[in-house]
């Protein structure tokens, strides 16, 4: 009997990817210990828009870092286009599942990797489709954390 | 793997001495205390007994202890059956924002359902409740005052006596929840003057399943649950007879071990705030500094810049049992309404942990406990992003 799956408990208790990357192409952060989790990514981005490496860390409970390691894995090797389309359900999807309860932990990791994408492509003034629209600060203080049903 | 269990204020196990004396109630003395042949007495009797234990722990009468379902029907009890007794003398009960869910949902239900008011007393930083301000909410519509003996999260123990004495100048009821005082702190309702308490067994070595509430002789409210003439007619229902027999040995025993009991506490739980304090950085203890003011066994502590629920769940992956006030603990998204009470920040609530100790704790427990929390502390650290440069 436990919380989380096994999956998600491995994610969580041996997160793939943690850590800073050096001179990153582009840094995403989103959320804040205030709101009770905050993830930070970078990412390195080849020639041919190919995501080569990924890493982050996060303040946040179990899935928040579960969902942090599982998304990172999942768009190394993308291209920037693929990894706009990594969204806080395929993530789940991944991880085999989330308490319902805890669902909205996974957009975190949606977002702060929207936001490393942004940034590598302000920096280098390129465009995604898959950025039409979307303004990273704007979303920082969405209220992803009270979208849960009610008790009783 | 070893197993420490550091959550002594969420439930204790049941002593084996308490489970002795139940079993004989499931099996041979399994006979309904209302019948009036041999073996209805004969559980009867055991009914008496632990009443006398229980009425012995707390200084009261036995005719004054009820026997109910848990802690929380009591305060359930007390609340709408006050509100339902006084309607014609007011409409206003007086509380704190840092009560048990069980008294603080049952006012908003009585607000929401009966037209009662509400006022829910702020505290200070340490959690406690300032018998001046509580004499300043008192209207002529106010009928009961609740507040609870000792906090749950934080450990306060709440000047009772003073608190009462208040109530009784203004000839107000005074209701406290004692579920987490009981067995931790010596109680004479007698000398505390408090006309009603709420008890529960689980927190006292005892079983689960079954509470107790303190009346003074001379408090009347309707009964909550009808349907029979159990309990002197105040609580109906077939009698938890070996609950309530185990809640009786469990109160035996909490009275002739209060002593080595509160000693031992207070001992381990200066070791483990000792030692946290000598190894991990960025620490912050909530609740009374004043280690005397409060639970013998609970320490409050948050860890800056990481989150209550991944210490729970890397210290369980340890062996290690703890809560957390965190919203991302599991079941609900709600932050702890007593750390926000005692205005800790947002960000500080999220990386909190009670731990509370308790008899079957051992120094080596401890030992093994502050080292798990040590690497855990570090693992998440490294994992964060937050190091306390941003403002946070």
């Amino acid at each position: 009997m436990a919380l989380y799956n096994d999956k998600v408990m491995d994610h969580f208790l041996n997160p793939h990817n943690v850590g800073e990357i050096e001179e990153p192409s582009g840094k995403g952060i989103y959320g804040s210990p205030v709101c009770g989790d905050m993830m930070m990514v970078t990412i390195d981005v080849d020639d041919n828009d190919v995501i080569t490496d990924a890493k982050f860390k996060t303040y946040g409970c179990g899935s928040a870092i579960a969902s942090s390691s599982m998304a990172t894995d999942m768009i190394i090797g993308m291209t920037v286009e693929e990894a706009l389309t990594v969204s806080n359900k395929k993530i789940v999807e991944e991880l085999g599942g989330l308490p319902a309860i805890k669902i909205h932990c996974s957009v975190l990791a949606e977002h702060a990797i929207k936001n490393a994408i942004w940034n590598y492509a302000e920096k280098n003034g390129k465009h995604y489709a898959g950025l039409e629209g979307y303004n990273p600060t704007e979303d920082s203080e969405e209220d992803d954390h009270h979208d849960i049903p009610e008790e009783e | 793997m070893r197993e420490v269990y550091l959550d002594y204020s969420a439930t204790t196990p049941a002593k084996e001495e308490v489970v002795r004396e139940m079993i004989p109630y499931y099996t041979k003395l399994y006979g309904n205390p209302s019948s009036l042949y041999g073996p209805g007495l004969e559980a009867k009797e055991g009914l008496t007994k632990a009443r006398q234990q229980l009425a012995d722990l707390i200084g009261a009468d036995p005719k004054e202890i009820i026997f109910t379902s848990c802690g929380t029907e009591a305060d359930n009890w007390v609340l709408e059956g006050i509100a339902d007794q006084l309607k014609k003398k007011g409409n206003h009960i007086i509380t704190t924002s840092i009560e048990h869910h069980a008294i603080l949902h049952t006012c908003m239900y009585l607000q929401k359902y009966h037209g009662m008011e509400v006022t829910y007393l702020d505290v200070d930083e340490e959690g406690f409740v300032s018998p001046e301000a509580l004499e300043a909410a008192i209207t002529d519509k106010t009928i009961l005052i609740s507040i609870m003996m000792v906090n749950n999260e934080i450990g306060t123990v709440e000047p009772i006596k003073e608190l009462a004495a208040v109530a009784k100048k203004h000839g107000i009821l005074f209701h406290t929840d004692a579920v987490q005082a009981l067995g931790n702190l010596p109680i004479d309702v007698k000398d505390l003057g408090v006309d009603l308490l709420s008890m529960s067994a689980h927190k006292i070595y005892g079983p689960k399943g079954i509470g107790a509430l303190y009346k003074r002789k001379g408090v009347n409210m309707p009964s909550f649950v009808h349907g029979g003439a159990q309990e002197n007619r105040k609580r109906a229902g077939t009698e938890n007879t070996a609950g309530i027999v185990g809640f009786g040995k469990a109160a035996e025993l909490a009275r002739v071990n209060l002593d080595d009991h509160i000693a031992h506490s207070r001992e381990l739980r200066q070791y483990l705030w000792d030692q946290i304090r000598d190894k991990i950085d960025h620490v912050r203890l909530n609740g009374p500094a004043d280690f005397d003011k409060r639970h013998p066994a609970n320490l409050n502590v948050s860890f800056s810049y990481i989150e209550g629920e991944s210490i729970l769940l890397l210290l369980d992956a340890a062996g290690v049992s703890v809560s957390t006030g965190s919203a991302c603990s599991s079941g609900s998204l709600d932050i702890s309404h007593v750390l926000s009470s005692i205005k800790v920040p947002m960000e500080v609530i999220n990386g909190t942990v009670r731990f509370t100790v308790g008899d079957f704790t051992s120094k080596e427990d401890i030992d093994y406990a502050v080292e798990a929390l040590v690497k855990v502390v570090d693992t998440l650290r490294r994992v964060s992003p937050v190091t306390g440069k941003e403002g946070w």
